[in-house]
């Protein structure tokens, strides 16, 4: 059985990506994007300290709430919506095989 | 002009060990910084949190860690230009480097270290469209002189620690402070929100949650912004705005160097000496890329470390040197100060 699921993401030109992503390495939306070279800066490491691999969530698969530190970086992040969240605190597991997600525009 | 022999960009744990590692070799270091404090990353995004991987410490506060460093190089003595950019860099006939910052403040040294992570900290913008048409003429990122803000109606957005700190002390000196925040919830030490909140409650600054800056108005100084909250919009009178959104890391003005830069990193060679393409510009820790490159303090020691004994072999080319380990030679400090192994007891058992 594969680990691997599917994520759709459209990047900044509107471009479309298909991507892999492995679940049984502990690894974040944000770590995929990078592993994938997509322009994500991911500049605190995944500490939900820097709003650079925000994202918008354009499917209904069932993630997680946002922690306290995520959402007080959303809120002083910019171009948030109601569906933004931070690549970095979304895990790769295989629910969220089909995941469709656009990158929020770069600050 | 100031002179030293390694001319550091980048007071970070890379930059910080580098002189640790010159000093063993007699080497004098100067490290520049745009931050007002030595510690890069690790003191100005995570202080508070635990790095895993620094060999040998099963945990440590990226915060501690820094301390430590400090005082692990103190014996060598080492000189900051801290708050200020190096923005140019030139090279004499006599093979120095001058590397001038943004307040004009010159260094002179043979041989330059880029140890810039991930480059210069800015703060972070918000997206407003005509901020950068009042930038100095009423919206400022960074409070200089608290004085400049007497008895004008500044509007402060943010909410974190900048934000609150710098409402509790603006309100002493400005005639109205407001602060402006997207949700109710502040991230900053508790003393300082307590403190907000009693300000707010004795009426001496207005406290608007949740709410959003969402425009500037004004002829050629700043005048007005509007406020939005709940779908409502208020325009309020307002001298200053000043958004504290914290600070993002830009490569910045070492980007026309003249340095090979590959997807935002200087390229080295990492087979030798993590040498640039300019001889005698280094490149060091986060900054640099190179085949396998993995963005880790404990990569950014070792490259500290082979960029110290280049830059002794191209400052001393006659010189002969070996590697010495401080176990045998122990740390003689530029300030006097000598560590030394204890001598090995040796007793006789009759």
């Amino acid at each position: 059985m594969s680990l691997d699921i599917q994520i759709f993401l459209t990047d900044r030109e509107g471009k479309r990506h298909e991507l892999l992503a492995p679940t049984d390495m502990q690894m974040n939306l944000m770590e995929v994007c990078k592993a994938y070279e997509l322009p994500v800066e991911g500049t605190c490491g995944g500490m939900a300290l820097c709003a650079s691999c925000q994202c918008y969530i354009e499917s209904s698969h069932p993630l997680p709430e946002r922690s306290e530190d995520e959402e007080a970086m959303l809120a002083e992040a910019f171009n948030v919506r109601d569906n933004s969240r931070l690549g970095c605190q979304i895990q790769m597991i295989p629910e969220l095989n089909g995941l469709e997600i656009t990158l929020a525009p770069e600050e | 002009m100031i002179k030293t022999d390694i001319l550091i960009i980048g007071a970070g744990p890379t930059g910080l060990f580098a002189v640790f590692e010159a000093g063993l070799l007699k080497l004098k270091c100067h490290l520049i910084d745009s931050l007002p404090m030595p510690g890069g990353q690790c003191a100005e995004i995570y202080p508070k949190k635990p790095i895993y991987d620094i060999p040998s410490h099963p945990e440590i506060m990226a915060g501690e860690l820094i301390k430590n460093l400090e005082q692990q190089i103190a014996p060598f003595q080492p000189s900051y230009t801290l708050g200020e950019n190096a923005v140019s860099i030139e090279k004499t006939e006599d093979d120095q480097f001058i590397v001038t910052t943004d307040q004009g403040t010159q260094h002179q040294a043979p041989v330059v270290a880029i140890a810039g992570g991930l480059g210069t900290f800015e703060p972070r913008k918000p997206p407003l469209e005509n901020l950068h048409k009042y930038e100095n003429k009423g919206v400022n990122y960074i409070i200089k002189d608290p004085e400049y803000y007497r008895d004008k109606k500044v509007v402060i957005a943010g909410g974190g620690d900048s934000a609150l700190d710098w409402t509790i002390f603006l309100e002493n000196v400005a005639s109205s402070v407001t602060l402006v925040h997207r949700r109710n919830e502040f991230r900053g030490a508790l003393d300082s929100v307590d403190k907000v909140q009693e300000l707010k409650n004795e009426g001496r600054i207005n406290l608007i949650t949740p709410a959003e800056v969402t425009a500037l108005k004004g002829s050629d100084l700043l005048e007005r912004i509007t406020i939005t909250q709940g779908g409502a919009s208020n325009d309020v009178e307002c001298d200053h705005f000043i958004p504290l959104f914290g600070l993002t890391p830009k490569l910045g003005p070492i980007a026309n160097w003249g340095l090979e830069i590959e997807k935002n990193a200087i390229k080295v060679d990492n087979s030798l000496d993590y040498q640039t393409n300019i001889p005698g510009i280094y490149a060091i820790g986060d900054v640099n890329t190179y085949p396998g490159k993995l963005k880790l303090i404990l990569c950014g020691f070792h490259e500290a470390t082979l960029m110290c004994q280049s830059a002794f072999k191209r400052i001393y080319p006659e010189k002969r040197n070996v590697l010495k380990y401080t176990t045998v030679s122990g740390v003689s400090g530029f300030d006097g100060s000598q560590k030394q192994a204890a001598k090995s007891t040796i007793k006789s058992i009759e």
